[in-house]
């Protein structure tokens, strides 16, 4: 009965941080940008600095009318924003935020291998709402989000890998367990490539070719609206947390911080999402958008390069150490 | 000292224990979104016209279909894309494993064939000018 207890409790937990996490990237982006831009941003729902400003939004999008084009293909286009927002609160389950088995929705043993391919997943919405919609701006969209996936899934699993091996197992627990300060430096390349892939597989900007409003509408999710359209912005910032949170596990030593590891765990690993996720947002101010084919060249011909070079480091290093 | 085979019946019962508590998410999830969209069916009007259901060009009427044809420009990364990643995906089991007492030195070199094989061929494509974007 205890252990049915416990798992209820965790998995609460987790549903709990996917819901909140999000909304609070989200509104930390409506007034970062609007201060960065000399502006103030939401300010009048909710009374206080306009918080309630996304609570707001998802009570609009609740109400309104739910339009499936006579030509979609209606089963996919209905289907596709669950696609998309899904994988992401499975990814949460295996992110540990503190020291110890307590302090994880479930350990995964091969957690790296797990959440990547988990998150593999989610751009299937976007391709299902791209062909679904039988919209030429979808159709572009969903061509677009093809092209970026080639582009960043490999140094993507490339930079992990080499973590895997600076730890010698896949587990997420595990890695942490075997972290050393010494780590950050030893992997920064690393780093800045699992993080650069991750902005692109979000699709956030410098990399939003595939919903470039200016160019294409909104590529993949035009035709949406209501809902469905909330449920596809909630995956992209369900995204971002999960990428933060990721990076920050895998690169940066996730609970492991300059005191107190035991009791304040879940507070370092806090931060560090945090930190990240502003500067997702702060990249978005100050980038404008890439080409795809930008993006293919510097997949191709950087980040590939340099998650190889930093998987050789990684093996000279750990072989001369033992 | 417990038998082998109890050893690997606890760790099959591990594996299980954690997968399922990642399938009760999914199913949580499932109906996270039924939840929400059958309660979004009851607070949203549903008032369909013809116009409404038009395919969006911009306001004006649709031209052709939406399934237009489309020349892919980028297939060549896509055949690239799948011999790396089926390459990488290797990486793993192996990442465990290459630094263990008696591998060392050894699995060090297979390590260097391996990201030689990957290099020559990004290198390949490179020299080809399939990396360029027609």
């Amino acid at each position: 009965m205890n252990d049915a207890l416990d798992v209820a409790l965790r998995l609460l937990l987790v549903f709990l941080a996917f819901l909140v996490l999000p909304l609070v990237v989200g509104q930390t982006e409506h007034k970062v940008m609007a201060h960065m831009q000399g502006r103030l941003g939401p300010m009048y729902a909710g009374g206080f600095h306009g918080w309630a400003q996304l609570v707001a939004d998802g009570v609009k999008f609740a109400q309104k009318e739910d339009i499936v084009p006579k030509d979609a293909d209606r089963r996919v286009f209905q289907l596709a924003p669950a696609v998309a927002l899904l994988p992401y609160l499975l990814v949460l389950v295996a992110v540990p935020v503190g020291p110890g088995d307590g302090a994880v929705g479930a350990v995964v043993d091969a957690g790296v291998f797990f959440v990547l391919a988990v998150m593999g997943v989610g751009v299937l919405g976007s391709l299902m709402a791209g062909w679904a919609s039988a919209n030429k701006f979808s159709l572009l969209g969903g061509l677009r989000t093809t092209a970026q996936l080639l582009a960043y899934e490999l140094p993507m699993l490339l930079a992990a890998a080499s973590v895997a091996m600076a730890a010698g197992t896949v587990s997420l627990t595990g890695i942490l367990d075997g972290f050393a300060w010494w780590w950050v430096p030893w992997q920064i390349t690393g780093a800045l490539v699992f993080f650069v892939a991750g902005l692109a597989e979000l699709q956030r900007p410098p990399f939003d070719m595939p919903v470039a409003d200016s160019e294409i509408i909104f590529g993949a999710y035009t035709e949406y609206t209501g809902l469905r359209f909330a449920l596809f912005l909630l995956a992209e910032y369900a995204g971002i947390v999960v990428l933060c949170a990721l990076t920050s596990v895998l690169f940066l030593g996730g609970w492991h911080g300059p005191w107190g590891d035991a009791g304040l765990g879940w507070f370092w690993t806090l931060l560090k999402t945090a930190v990240l996720a502003f500067v997702v947002i702060w990249l978005r101010v100050s980038y404008p958008r890439l080409r795809e084919d930008q993006l293919q060249k510097l997949a191709w011909t950087v980040l590939v390069p340099l998650a190889l070079a930093q998987i050789a480091l990684t093996g000279i290093v750990k072989v001369a150490i033992n | 000292m417990r038998q082998p085979t109890v050893v690997a019946a606890d760790q099959a019962a591990d594996y299980f224990d954690t997968y399922s508590v990642v399938g009760l998410l999914a199913v949580v999830g499932v109906l996270f979104v039924a939840v929400a969209f059958g309660a979004g069916r009851l607070l949203r009007p549903v008032v369909p016209t013809p116009e409404k259901l038009l395919t969006y060009e911009c306001g004006v009427d649709p031209v052709g279909e939406g399934w237009a044809h489309t020349q892919v420009r980028y297939y060549v990364y896509a055949f690239l894309y799948v011999i790396f990643a089926v390459d990488s995906i290797f990486l793993f089991p192996w990442a465990t494993v290459f630094a263990a007492p008696g591998y060392g030195a050894t699995t060090l070199a297979e390590m260097f064939v391996f990201l030689g094989f990957l290099a020559v061929g990004l290198l390949y494509a490179y020299k080809k000018g399939v990396l360029t974007w027609t």
